[in-house]
């Protein structure tokens, strides 16, 4: 047989209809739905008389709004009636809701691993960019907007163009130190924030490979960033382990049976791609962005810009303006004043156990303002069951419920104008973190150590790595 | 959905590339369960100041782009957030058309899903127009049906779409409605997966 990658063997599996010069009809086996892009399209099915086809494989969860404190008081109206919608279309069409007080709820993109929803070889879609997220289990999942929510609610199925297949082989292994989030960010700084429009990128290579399942869910979290609607991995181990004994996972030989058919899922040897572009690992540092997109990335060691150095000079005069910094201004002479550990990228345990190792014994900067937001709830339950949370709060964090929270500022946790914040989320856009507020996107551990020091530096040096 | 076989407008040019979702419509809101009255809140913190009044520096305020239905912006239009919102607004406000060297992929599908064409032209002929609407102003009509753009000066432009969206846009056809045509394959697929 000829060999082939994993997202051709997955999306051969799924094609329902196919005709000559149209998209194929794929079939869709997970929709995870919030509650900010699916009122109108349950509101569509409701106008025409549509149902939703397939409850059963819709999941629903709040996460974007919610408040991450008092949960019981929600002033925002607006949010509290969009919450109630959502509510509300679940109970009528019948779909499992994991709302603001459900021990399953969560960051729509960290619970559906957790909870074994996500699996190798499924088609997963959501009304939500970040879907890229769960690729990590070897799944073809990708962000649609409203109307293909609502498409997707009436038909199980999308039309879809098959994607042109784009390889990212990372060589060797990260140095000691180093992080996923360092890793992608590295990728995206030096390929671009459209060099993925198009494809769906496959991470493979040794380094990818002694990733951790939570790291790989970190690395391809931010695919769209580089603008690939998907980004996977090929299932291995490390993905059975991960899945194994998950509430919606069988047991026992249905088990075993499974896991075979999702190892057979792995890329062939010899398969062909699109597009294949290298990474050495051993050359990346830890990240820090300077700018207003994610491709505006330098090692912590680095400066910003020397403009007579660079491309789209006016770009770069725009988002070092809008940043409040002058070009060639070293990374590490940049005070903060805000720390926001948490969202789909960086808010899992594993996240905030390395982040804890870092700051405990030792206090946050007085002028700053440090958050840790656990993505889902029973993450939060196992960190504080490890007594994270306390080192968190005796370091002078504040320890929150689950949700999106300062990713994108949608609720109360708002970074104010000028003010400038060490964010383990993946947007630094313009206004992000709130209007007029400054992103630098890093991993939990440079968050961490920045949030001691005030301004950036670099992790190694606190670990006994560097020197 | 609205049917759009032939446009003509006026360009409001915005010569800014990578511009994403939030800036089309920040995230403020998104909290609203309709589909329309997005218009008022288009790029908003670009056109207003902290007090809600319009800068007076921004051009998309000037009063000669006030009617603009056509807009020419930078390369990788659309790009981050999957938000729907953003061409809801674009939508309200009174685009019907969007050119730009690139889009990115879930922004592009949005559009063509709410009757708006999203137009694909090399950078040079983005630039060159971009320039023309720049210094004063510019009228396009876009005919979609045989896949060309016309300027004021008679340059007549080939841009390609594929055949699949234009009948759709052209037809204003409800996707879903064309979907279920299919529903045997629907059911065929879904038995063989029990
Ligand atoms: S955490 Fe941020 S990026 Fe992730 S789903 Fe929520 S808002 Fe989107």
């Amino acid at each position: 047989m000829k060999p082939e990658t994993i997202v051709n063997k997955i999306w051969n599996k799924h094609v329902v209809h196919q005709e000559e010069g149209n998209p194929d009809l794929l079939y869709i086996d997970l929709h995870l739905v919030h509650e900010v892009t699916s009122p109108q399209a349950f509101e569509g099915l409701r106008l025409n008389n549509r149902k939703v086809r397939r409850p059963d494989l819709t999941y629903a969860t709040m996460d974007h709004n919610v408040p991450t404190k008092n949960r019981d008081v929600i002033k925002d109206q607006i949010a509290q009636k969009q919450m109630e919608t959502l509510k509300q279309n679940c109970l009528e069409n019948g779909i499992t809701l994991a709302d603001m007080y459900h021990p399953d709820q969560g960051i729509v993109h960290v619970i559906g691993p957790e909870l074994g929803l996500t699996q190798p070889g499924k088609t997963i879609v959501c009304g939500d960019s970040h879907t890229s997220t769960h690729g990590a289990f070897g799944a073809l999942a990708f962000g649609i907007g409203t109307s293909e929510v609502e498409h997707v609610l009436a038909t199980q199925s999308l039309w879809q163009d098959r994607p042109k297949t784009l390889k990212i082989q990372v060589e060797g292994d990260l140095g000691p130190g180093v992080t996923a989030k360092d890793l992608i960010l590295a990728i995206i700084g030096k390929f671009g924030v459209k060099f993925g429009t198009g494809y769906v990128m496959e991470y493979t290579g040794k380094a990818i490979r002694n990733l951790s399942m939570e790291e790989r869910m970190t690395v391809c979290n931010m695919s769209i960033e580089a603008g690939a609607r998907a980004g996977l991995i090929s299932p291995d181990e490390t993905t059975v382990e991960f899945l194994k004994g998950r509430a919606h996972v069988p047991e026992g030989e249905a088990f075993e049976l499974l896991a075979e058919e999702w190892l057979s899922l792995a890329t062939d040897e010899g398969a062909v791609y699109d597009k294949t572009v290298v990474i050495k690992a051993a050359e990346v540092e830890p990240q820090v962005t300077w700018g207003t997109n994610p491709g505006m990335c330098v090692p912590v060691s680095g400066t910003t810009p020397d403009l007579s150095q660079v491309e789209h000079k006016e770009d770069v005069e725009r988002a070092l303006d809008y940043m409040g910094l002058v070009e060639n201004q070293p990374i590490t002479s940049i005070e903060i004043d805000h720390v926001f550990i948490g969202s789909c990228t960086n808010s899992r345990l594993s996240d905030l156990q390395k982040a804890a190792a870092i700051i405990e014994g030792k206090r946050v900067s007085d002028k700053v303002r440090a958050i840790v937001v656990p993505g889902s709830f029973s993450i939060k339950m196992q960190a504080e069951k490890e007594g994270l949370d306390e080192i968190f709060k005796a370091a002078g964090f504040e320890w929150r419920e689950a949700g999106c929270s300062m990713c994108l500022a949608m609720n109360n946790d708002v970074v104010p104008p000028g003010g400038r914040c060490a964010s383990t989320s993946n947007r630094n856009f313009e206004g992000r973190q709130g209007n007029g507020s400054r992103t630098h996107l890093v991993s939990p551990e440079m968050a961490a150590i920045a949030a001691v020091e005030g301004h950036f530096v670099d992790v190694r040096q606190f670990t006994g790595v560097l020197n | 959905m609205e049917a759009i076989e032939k446009h003509r407008g006026l360009v409001y040019p915005l010569n800014r590339a990578n511009i994403d979702t939030d800036q089309i419509i920040p995230k403020q809101f998104l909290k609203r369960i309709e589909r329309t009255g997005f218009g008022q809140f288009l790029f908003y913190h670009w056109r207003f100041d902290d007090d809600g009044n319009k800068r007076t520096d921004f051009s998309m305020n000037y009063p000669e782009y006030q009617n603009a239905s056509i807009l020419v912006a930078g390369d990788n239009f659309g790009c981050g957030s999957s938000r729907e919102h953003a061409p809801w607004a674009l939508l309200d406000y009174g685009f019907r058309v969007i050119i730009a060297p690139s889009f990115a992929d879930i922004f592009y599908n949005n559009s063509l899903k709410n009757g708006i064409i999203p137009i694909q032209l090399d950078q040079e002929q983005v630039d060159q127009w971009m320039e023309r609407a720049e210094k004063g102003t510019l009228t396009l009509d876009i005919d979609l049906k045989n896949q060309f753009i016309v300027d004021e000066a008679d340059q007549k432009v080939h841009f390609d779409i594929p055949e699949y969206h234009k009948e759709k846009l052209i037809n204003g056809w409800d996707d879903i409605a064309l979907t279920l045509q299919h529903q045997d394959a629907i059911s065929a697929y879904e038995g063989n997966l029990a």
